[in-house]
């Protein structure tokens, strides 16, 4: 992240010298002035979800809905507490809603779990991480809501494609994150 | 007919906690507490990701890199209208959901470009927003893997919504 950030950064910084040095705080402030928007949006988005979530969790639904997905989950995150399998299994659920929304502070309640303080990424914590930014989607409504009110005779047509390659996505990303944890297993015993 | 889902989900949910002998009005409350140290805590990884995003578009950067990449994405089926979009995606949601309406207007709503850029967008996510807000709860710096993995889904990804635009 830091190296990606700095090559954003600096090449970005060099075009706009070119092209148009004097917008380069202006655009920068905006973009902060964004964030902080957005994050007041999200403060208010996650006082709802984070109200129901934690009524889901109390009247014991979450385990209900953990338990379904909780083998699945602790084999390909190789993990083997409860809680944080619990925590995977709302996120993934509220995912495939297509309530990204909802997902996100599930999603970080778990990394907070799964934290041991290195600062290398475990395997758990990469898992989560790719299957987040490859997250399935059973309905995509803000596209399809952008579709017809450009006129389209049939916004919903494109739900077929969209799964099929939300699953394929889904899957390569979970096949690559084992295959490479795997290599780093075996970097590793041949170093000790 | 899906609009009914979420008011329907809520009503069982509050009507099983009701069941269950549950505060729901305390349960609620503390539940939402949580938001306000949460939402702070993620300011400053959106903010960063977010100023780099905007230095990226403003600087035509990306309009660049889109022109030069266009004859690679061209041959693993992307077809050129589409590239910018394929490349800003893992950026920003908001950037990548003017440029889909662009295309919509530009080129009708269910043209074979439209209803790619729909797919494409459907199947991938904003990967450094997601990752920066996820790391954002750990003391990670490095993180390996993850990104490239999640970069190399995204492009399949990609490919296979305009393949399969051409087929359904």
């Amino acid at each position: 992240m830091n190296k990606i950030w700095f090559i954003m950064v600096v090449a970005s910084l060099c075009a706009l010298c070119w092209t148009a040095p004097s917008t380069t705080l202006s655009v920068m402030l905006n973009a902060s002035t964004d964030a902080f928007k957005l994050s007041l949006e999200l403060c208010a988005v996650y006082a709802v979800w984070l109200g129901v979530l934690e009524i889901v969790e109390l009247s014991g639904l979450g385990d209900k809905l953990a338990k379904l997905l909780r083998p699945f989950i602790k084999k390909i995150f190789k993990i083997n507490d409860n809680e944080t399998a619990k925590m995977i299994a709302l996120n993934m659920s509220a995912n495939m809603l297509g309530l990204g929304n909802a997902s996100t502070p599930l999603g970080l309640q778990a990394m907070k779990r799964l934290d041991k303080g290195s600062p290398i990424a475990s395997h758990a914590i990469i898992m989560l991480i790719v299957l987040n930014a490859t997250s399935i989607q059973l309905l995509p409504t803000t596209i399809i809501g952008l579709r017809a009110s450009a006129g389209s005779a049939n916004p919903a047509d494109i739900i077929l494609p969209t799964l099929l390659s939300t699953i394929c996505t889904f899957v390569l990303g979970i096949s690559l994150v084992l295959l490479c944890s795997k290599i780093r297993e075996k970097i590793r015993r041949k170093n000790i | 007919m899906s609009g009914y889902i979420l008011p329907l989900i809520f009503i069982f949910i509050f009507c099983y906690a009701k069941h269950k002998k549950i505060a729901t009005y305390d349960t609620f409350i503390k539940g939402a507490k949580k938001a306000i140290p949460l939402s702070i805590e993620i300011f400053p990884y959106i903010a960063t990701i977010m100023i780099a995003v905007a230095l990226l578009r403003a600087s035509g950067l990306t309009n660049l890199l889109a022109q030069l990449t266009s004859p690679i994405f061209n041959f693993l089926g992307i077809p050129t209208q589409l590239v910018e979009l394929v490349l800003l995606r893992p950026f920003t949601g908001s950037g990548s959901f003017a440029l889909l309406n662009d295309v919509l207007l530009s080129y009708g709503a269910d043209s074979y470009i439209s209803r790619c850029a729909c797919v494409i967008l459907g199947c991938s996510e904003t990967i450094f927003y997601v990752t920066a807000l996820y790391t954002s709860q750990t003391k990670v710096k490095k993180l390996l893997y993850a990104i490239p993995i999640a970069l190399i889904c995204a492009l399949v990804g990609s490919i296979v919504a305009c393949l399969l635009c051409k087929i359904i």
